[in-house]
């Protein structure tokens, strides 16, 4: 056996391949779906703190604050362990999926609250005197005339930390979500072969690589333009 | 109440697993101080090759940099700790997470000091090429500084995700802070350790986290 084939043999064997596809696939489809409900969950929340912090109610912002800042100085993955095994100990248990997408959710909102909110205080005080002044009221003036300027002016430096996040989705096997990475090593440990490892991570390349390519994208094509 | 309390806020359990967090710690605060440096190193090494005027070295560094963009970190690592063994490759622990962060981090890294080189106007090299530096001693010392202090915020804040990023590090028993409190935790059954390694990540991080958004506020207003 030459050393071109041992290595086929070792990370690419089409048996392998064949017999383990099908529960990668089904890792694929998990990742994908918790992937996604995290940036609808994590984006919406993000955008609701920051639109309350608006308001300015003492209180209120100064918890909003902590909870941010929590949240964006905590790996993520101490939040998943605490969460996952601490909470049964008082009577809470909670799907490891459920975990995962709650932690993940906090996370990204964390993190889209900071921006939004950046882009919220970045808007000139002029386009509310505007705005006030054309008898639209607070909450009008804010839903209609500052939060559509603080999305886009959000969206570049969100792309990319939202990937970031939706990549988190990883970390869920080690509380057991039956994501690609917890499919791969699970079938590594079956067959002793590196072959399900190797199919999991190009399943991750083949999924991430566009969303990678497309955030490059919307970086440049959003960039610091400001109408 | 008073259950939630014994559970995660035990101070008896606490004060008793102390000295192997703090063992954990300063493993992590090790591991940072290998891991940083590299993926800094390794960033400026991707902008450098990005700068180069071969459009297939572009071509080849855009893609290495996108793949481990896409790749998790978590992925790369147990690909790199478990996987190449299969090849005989058998790497130390240590030496399996180093490699993975310096793939992982020196392509975000990289892409910050890109930003920056970018942000710097053609005039400013031509101006220093023109008082007589090479092509070298422009990028050291006149580009890469206005460079760097540009993106700084984002170098810290990159820099911040490292070091939270080393808890992954636990997941292949590298006996960092995380990998130790949660060896407490099974050993006592009880969740307090987890949070005292939360509350030593909070103390180190959160300080980083608000002078990020004062770098932010001042390069904005800049």
């Amino acid at each position: 056996m030459t050393a071109w084939q041992r290595f086929l043999d070792t990370f690419f064997k089409p048996e392998m391949i064949a017999q383990y596809w099908p529960s990668i696939a089904q890792g694929v489809l998990v990742t994908v779906e918790i992937a996604a409900a995290v940036v609808v969950t994590g984006l919406a929340l993000g955008l609701l703190l920051a639109a309350v912090r608006a308001y300015r109610l003492a209180l209120c912002n100064v918890l909003i604050v902590i909870f941010v800042d929590v949240f964006r100085s905590l790996p993520p993955l101490v939040a998943i362990l605490l969460i996952y095994f601490g909470l049964p100990s008082v009577g809470i248990s909670l799907p490891s999926f459920v975990v995962l997408w709650g932690v993940l959710s906090l996370v990204l909102a964390a993190f889209a609250e900071e921006i939004f909110w950046a882009g919220i205080t970045s808007t000139p005080k002029g386009q509310w005197e505007a705005a006030r002044s054309t008898g639209l009221g607070f909450s009008e003036t804010l839903l209609f005339v500052v939060m559509p300027q603080a999305i886009r002016l959000g969206i570049p430096p969100l792309t990319n930390r939202t990937i970031a996040i939706t990549k988190n989705t990883a970390l869920g096997t080690v509380i057991g979500v039956g994501e690609i990475l917890n499919q791969a090593t699970a079938a590594q440990s079956f067959s002793g072969n590196a072959t399900p490892l190797m199919l999991g991570a190009i399943a991750y390349i083949v999924l991430f690589v566009p969303v990678v390519a497309a955030g490059r994208w919307i970086e440049t094509r959003f960039a610091w333009r400001r109408a | 109440m008073h259950e939630i309390g014994q559970q995660f806020l035990n101070l008896d359990i606490m004060l008793q697993v102390g000295p192997l967090l703090l063992r954990g710690l300063a493993t992590t605060l090790y591991l940072c101080a290998l891991v940083i440096p590299l993926g800094l190193a390794g960033g400026l090494l991707v902008a450098l090759l990005l700068l180069a005027r071969s459009r297939l070295a572009q071509w080849l560094v855009i893609a290495l940099v996108d793949l481990f963009r896409a790749a998790p970190p978590l992925v790369l690592l147990i690909l790199i700790y478990s996987g190449l063994p299969f090849a005989g490759i058998r790497l130390s622990p240590t030496a399996a997470v180093c490699l993975a962060f310096f793939l992982n981090t020196s392509s975000y890294y990289g892409e910050i000091y890109r930003a920056g080189i970018e942000s710097i106007g053609r005039g400013q090299w031509e101006a220093a090429r023109s008082t007589g530096l090479n092509g070298w001693e422009t990028l050291g010392f006149v580009v890469l500084p206005q460079a760097v202090r540009n993106v700084l915020p984002d170098l810290v804040s990159n820099t911040v995700e490292v070091v939270k990023l080393t808890s992954i590090a636990s997941v292949v028993s590298f006996p960092e802070l995380l990998y130790s409190a949660d060896m407490a935790r099974s050993l006592t059954f009880n969740s307090s350790p987890v949070v005292l390694a939360a509350i030593i990540y909070l103390v180190f991080l959160w300080p980083l986290v608000r002078l990020i958004s004062r770098l932010e506020r001042k390069v904005a207003t800049h």
